[in-house]
C-alpha cells in the first residue's frame, strides 16, 4: 500500500521519539505528537515559565502566498490590515465567513513585498483558492515541507542566540529575521503559543534534525527542554490564548449556526480592522461593532475558598486539573446560564484554578460574580468564580 | 370457513418490510399472519448456503438505510442482528494505483491529498453539507406523503407540516435540495471536486438499483438517499450484518412472532378476496383461504394491484399509472465462493483493505459508457462493481481459509436485447470476472463456485417485478406523493381494508423498513 495506516510524522520525529518516556502520544492534524516527553509534564510546563522549552509545531497549516495580488488576495480574506504590515512583520488574525462567522485563526508572516506565509490550524488551501478567483497570485501549500518549533521561555533568546548566527536580541515582538542554525538558513520569528518570550523557527524538512541537535546542544546550559501538547495547554491558558475545534468551532464545520462565533465574541476586536478594504465578513462585523456583541470570551477564575469546602467537606484535599480539560462546562450567574467555559487548568505558576470561557452579554464584565459547574467526589456543585479580563499572565519580558 | 384462519390482519409476502409491518401489528394487539411463498422468510433480504459451507447474503448485502426507530421498538438486538463495521472503499485504478476512503478522517484525507489536496478540504465540508442535507430530508421519510392536491384535512395537515419544515431549513440547506433534487450526480459532484475517481466512486451510488447513467438528471437524489444511511451517528446501523442479511429479515421475524404474529412460509397467495369493494381475506394457490378485515401487501407495486386483484376493481387511472410504474431491474449480482482472497495489483496481498469494500467505478466516463451498453440493449461488458468479501467481516461466512465474494453489478438490464438465456446468463458472468481479474490476476484461479444472478433470476426467485431492487426506480417521478402512484401513496388503496407496504411505496427501497412501519402506522389509524 502506498499510504500506510501510520500517523504522519513531522520532520522532527527521529529526534523527538527517542525522547518519549510515557508511550504519550496523540493526534494533531493527522500526525503524531507528543502529550509529554516524560511521564508527567510539570518539567516541561516549568521550563517555559523558568528557562526554555522547545515544541515541535511543525503540523500547523502553512501557506506561501506570493505575487502581484497576494495583498489583495491576504487583505480580502482576514480580517486585519494586510498593506499595512512591513516586510519582515507578523500579524495575528481570524478570517471569516461572509456573515462574519470565524474560519480559523492565525498568523501573516510578510517574507517580501508581494510573498507572505500564513499560518492556520485547519487545511485552508481551498478557502484561499476560492477567494482568489481572478488574481495574479500564487497559493503553496508547504505544511510537510517547512518544520515549525517553537522554543518559548524566558532563556529562549539567550538559547538562540548561543545556537545561531545572527545575534536576535534586536528582533522585535511580532518580528521575523533570517537566520542560520547549524548551517541550515532558516527564518525566526518572534512569536508563540505561550505568552512569554519566545521564538519559532521556520525550517526546511532536509535541515529539520541538525536545527534540532543545534538548539538542543546550545540550550543545554540554559536548561532547555522539549515539550508537548500539555505544557503547551498550561500556557495557552495562562495566556488567555484561543484554540480552534477546543475554543471554538469553524464556521465552515459548525453543524448549526450556535456553534460558530464571531471575532467580537472571541474578544480579538483588537484584530479587526473595519476601515480597510472590503473583506469576507466585513458587513456583519461593523454592523455587531455598532450593535455590541452577544458573547465574549473572557477568563474565569476560580475562587479557592469554594473549591476547597466541598472537598472539606468529604474529607479531601482538592483535586485539580493539572491537565488542561478541554470540555464545555457551563457557567452561571445566579439561577441562570450566563456561558460555558471551554477550556481549564491549575495554573502552577499563578497558583489558581483558570478556565477559558463564552459569556453572554452583559455578565462578561471583568469581575463580574459567576459560579463555574465542578463535579466533587460524583455530585454537581458550583463554584464561585470571577470574570477576569484576559491573558491572566503577561509578562513585560513577551515583548521586550 | 375455519375460525383458525381468521386474523385482525393478513401480511401478504415476508420481505422485510411485510415483516417489519406484521411485527409493529402485532404490537399493537392485532390477530397478524404473514403469508410468504418461499420455503425462507425475508424476500431480498436473506443469508443462503448457496454452496455447501459457503453463506451469501444472496441479494440485498448490506445494511445502512434500517431505520433506526425499528431497531429500538422491534428490540433486533436483543433478536440476534449485529452490525459488524465495513468501513472502507477501495477504487482501484488502471495503471496500478488505486483511490481510497477508509474509516479514519486523518488517513481519507491523507489518501485524497495524494489525488487532490483541494478535493480533501472539499470532502469535509460536502460531508457536512450531505449531513445537514440527510437531516433535512430525514423527516420526510417518516411522514406519510399528504397528496398536494387534496383538500382532506389530514392532506392539508400533512402539506402545511412539510411547508413548514422547508421553510425552517434555511437558504443553504433549501439550495442544495433543490439541486440534489434537479441535477445529475455527476454534474453536482462537479461542483465539489476534481478527482476523477473519487467523482466516480461517489457518483456511483447515485445509480444503483436505477436505470440511469451517473450523467442523468435526478440520480443526484439517489445519492442523498443513500447518504441518509450515514447521518445517525452511533446508534444508525450501516455496515455488515453478521450472518448475512437473512440475519436482518430473521430477527425481524422473530421480534414479529414475540409479539405474538404468526409467519407462515411455503404458502402462495393467488389472490385477495373482494366482496363489495372491500377486501375480506386471501385465496392461496392451494385454495386454502384466510380472512380478515386488513389485507397488507408487500409486494410491489404492479403485483399488488394487477396479479392480486382484478384490475376491473380499480379506477383505471390507478391501473394505468401502476402500468407505467417504471421497475427496469439494472443490476445483477454475482456471489463467489473462493479458495483464496483476491490480490489486487494495487495494493498486493490480504489486509485491511478486504475488509471494506472495492468500487471498480474508476472514471465517471466508464460508470457512463457502463450505462450506454444497458441503453442499448446489452450488459455493460466493463461493468461497476462494488464488491465485499463478508468472510473477512464475519469468519462464520466461509470455511476457514476459504472466502465469499459479493460482487453487485450495474449494469444489468432485464430487458435484454433477445431476453435473458441460460448462455447469456454465464456471458455476463465472465464480464463480471474478466474486469475483476483485471484488478486481481488470481480471481479466477481461485473461484470455487459461481452463482450468477440477472434481474430475470431476481425477479424469478423473490417475485421482485423486472428484477429491480426497490421494487421500482428511486426516480423523482416515482418518489414521496408520487410512489406508486398519485393519491395512492399513503398506503391505501381503492379496495377498503386492502394496504400496501413494500418499497413501492414511499420512501422506497433500501432496507431501510421504513413503508412496513408508515403503512403500519395508517392501518391502527384507519382500523
Amino acid at each position: 500500500m502506498r499510504i500506510p495506516h501510520t500517523l504522519l510524522t513531522t520532520p522532527f520525529h527521529a529526534r523527538t521519539a527517542p525522547l518519549m518516556q510515557g508511550s504519550n502520544w496523540r493526534r494533531w492534524a493527522g500526525y503524531a505528537a507528543a502529550s509529554c516527553y516524560e511521564f508527567t509534564h510539570d518539567r516541561e510546563y516549568a521550563a517555559v515559565r523558568n528557562a526554555a522549552a522547545l515544541f515541535d509545531v511543525s503540523p500547523l497549516r502553512k501557506y506561501l502566498v506570493s505575487g502581484p495580488d497576494a495583498t489583495r488576495l491576504l487583505d480580502r480574506v482576514v480580517t486585519r490590515s494586510v498593506p499595512k504590515t512591513q516586510p519582515g512583520q507578523v500579524i495575528y488574525m481570524s478570517w471569516c465567513d461572509a456573515r462574519g462567522k470565524v474560519i480559523d485563526d492565525g498568523t501573516i508572516t510578510r517574507l517580501g513585498e508581494q510573498s507572505y506565509r500564513m499560518t492556520a490550524a485547519e487545511p485552508n488551501l481551498r478557502w484561499l483558492r476560492r477567494n482568489a478567483f481572478g488574481m495574479d497570485v500564487r497559493i503553496e501549500e508547504v505544511s510537510e515541507r517547512l518544520g515549525a518549533l517553537a522554543l518559548q521561555g524566558p532563556l529562549s533568546r539567550a538559547v538562540l542566540n548561543a545556537a545561531a548566527r545572527d545575534p536576535v536580541d534586536g528582533l522585535r515582538y511580532f518580528r521575523m529575521m533570517d537566520n542560520r542554525i547549524a548551517d541550515v538558513d532558516l527564518q525566526v520569528s518572534r512569536t508563540g503559543y505561550t505568552g512569554d518570550l519566545g521564538y519559532e523557527i521556520w525550517v526546511p524538512e532536509q535541515g529539520a534534525l541538525a536545527v534540532w541537535d543545534a538548539i538542543m546542544a546550545a540550550g543545554r546550559d540554559f536548561g532547555v527542554m522539549p515539550a508537548g501538547i500539555w505544557a503547551l495547554d498550561v500556557a495557552r491558558i495562562e495566556a488567555g490564548l484561543v484554540m480552534l475545534d477546543v475554543d471554538y468551532h469553524s464556521a465552515q464545520h459548525a453543524m448549526i449556526e450556535a456553534q460558530k462565533s464571531t471575532p467580537l465574541e472571541l474578544s480579538l476586536d483588537w484584530s479587526v480592522t473595519l476601515d480597510k478594504a472590503p473583506f469576507n465578513g466585513r458587513r456583519a462585523l461593523a454592523a455587531e461593532k455598532a450593535r455590541g456583541p452577544a458573547w465574549r470570551f473572557v477568563g474565569i477564575e476560580v475562587d479557592w475558598d469554594s473549591l476547597e469546602r466541598p472537598y472539606r467537606e468529604v474529607d479531601l484535599t482538592p483535586a485539580l486539573p493539572m491537565v488542561a480539560w478541554r470540555a464545555s462546562v457551563p457557567v452561571y450567574r445566579g439561577s441562570r446560564q450566563v456561558g460555558y467555559a471551554s477550556s481549564g487548568v491549575w495554573s502552577p505558576l499563578l497558583k489558581k484554578y483558570l478556565a477559558l470561557a463564552h459569556i453572554e452579554a452583559p455578565h462578561f464584565l471583568p469581575d463580574t460574580p459567576v459560579e463555574m459547574e465542578m463535579t466533587v467526589e460524583h455530585r454537581r456543585l458550583r463554584a464561585s468564580a470571577r470574570v477576569r479580563k484576559l491573558p491572566f499572565f503577561d509578562p513585560p519580558r513577551k515583548k521586550a | 370457513m375455519s375460525g383458525a384462519n381468521r386474523y385482525d390482519a393478513i401480511v401478504i409476502g415476508g420481505g422485510h418490510n411485510g415483516l417489519v409491518n406484521a411485527a409493529y401489528l402485532a404490537r399493537a394487539g392485532r390477530k397478524v399472519v404473514v403469508l410468504e411463498r418461499r420455503e425462507m422468510l425475508g424476500g431480498a433480504a436473506v443469508s443462503e448456503q448457496a454452496f455447501p459451507g459457503f453463506t451469501f447474503s444472496v441479494f440485498s448485502y448490506v445494511v445502512s438505510l434500517l431505520r433506526p426507530e425499528i431497531i429500538r421498538d422491534l428490540e433486533l438486538p436483543r433478536h440476534g442482528m449485529q452490525i459488524l463495521p465495513l468501513e472502507s472503499t477501495v477504487t482501484p485504478l488502471p495503471g496500478g494505483d488505486y483511490f481510497a476512503m477508509w474509516g479514519d478522517a486523518d488517513l481519507t484525507r491523507r489518501e485524497i491529498c495524494r489525488h487532490s489536496p483541494l478535493d480533501a478540504e472539499a470532502m469535509t465540508e460536502f460531508g457536512r453539507l450531505m449531513s445537514l442535507m440527510a437531516r433535512a430530508v430525514k423527516p420526510i421519510l417518516g411522514m406519510i406523503p399528504p397528496d398536494p392536491t387534496s383538500l382532506a384535512p389530514s392532506d392539508i395537515k400533512g402539506l402545511m407540516k412539510l411547508g413548514g419544515h422547508f421553510r425552517s431549513l434555511g437558504e443553504e440547506k433549501f439550495h442544495a435540495l433543490w439541486k440534489l433534487m434537479t441535477m445529475s450526480s455527476a454534474d453536482y459532484l462537479d461542483e465539489w471536486f476534481e478527482c476523477g475517481p473519487l467523482k466516480a466512486t461517489k457518483s456511483a451510488s447515485g445509480i444503483i438499483g436505477t436505470f440511469m447513467g451517473p450523467r442523468s438528471p435526478g440520480s443526484a437524489y439517489v445519492l442523498l438517499h443513500h447518504y441518509m444511511g450515514e447521518i445517525d451517528g452511533a446508534y444508525r446501523a450501516w455496515g455488515f450484518c453478521k450472518g448475512g442479511n437473512g440475519t436482518i429479515s430473521n430477527a425481524i421475524a422473530a421480534a414479529a412472532r414475540a409479539r405474538g404474529a404468526t409467519l407462515r412460509t411455503g404458502s402462495p397467495v393467488r389472490q385477495v378476496l373482494v366482496k363489495g369493494g372491500r377486501a375480506t381475506g386471501v385465496a392461496l394457490e392451494n385454495g386454502d383461504e384466510y380472512h380478515a378485515p386488513v389485507v397488507v401487501s408487500g409486494l410491489d407495486a404492479r403485483r399488488t394491484f394487477l396479479d392480486l386483484v382484478d384490475a376491473r376493481e380499480l379506477p383505471d387511472e390507478l391501473v394505468e399509472q401502476v402500468r407505467r410504474f417504471r421497475f427496469r431491474g439494472s443490476s445483477g449480482k454475482v456471489n463467489l465462493a473462493l479458495s483464496e482472497l483476491p490480490d489486487f495489483t494495487c495494493m498486493p496481498g490480504v489486509g485491511v483493505q478486504h475488509k471494506g469494500a472495492f468500487s471498480i467505478s474508476p472514471s465517471v466516463d466508464y460508470l457512463e459508457r457502463a450505462y450506454d451498453d444497458a441503453k442499448y440493449g446489452e450488459f455493460s461488458r466493463r461493468p461497476y462493481m462494488d464488491i465485499v468479501f463478508p468472510s473477512m467481516i464475519d469468519p462464520g461466512m466461509a470455511p476457514p481459509g476459504q472466502h465469499v465474494a459479493s460482487i453487485f453489478v450495474q449494469y444489468c438490464p432485464y430487458h435484454l436485447n433477445g431476453g435473458w438465456t441460460e448462455a447469456k446468463r454465464e456471458a455476463f458472468g465472465d464480464a463480471v470476472v474478466d474486469t475483476l481479474a483485471e484488478y486481481a490476476p488470481n480471481l479466477r484461479r481461485a473461484i470455487l463456485h459461481r452463482q450468477v444472478l440477472t434481474p430475470a433470476d431476481i425477479e424469478a426467485t423473490t417475485g421482485l417485478s423486472e428484477g429491480n431492487i426497490f421494487q421500482g426506480e428511486l426516480a423523482l417521478q416515482q418518489l414521496f406523493f408520487l410512489r406508486p402512484a398519485v393519491r395512492w401513496a399513503g398506503y391505501r388503496t381503492p379496495i377498503a381494508g386492502y394496504y400496501q407496504c413494500g418499497s413501492s411505496t414511499h420512501p422506497g427501497g433500501g432496507v431501510m423498513g421504513a413503508p412496513g412501519k408508515l403503512a403500519a402506522e395508517r392501518i391502527l389509524a384507519d382500523t
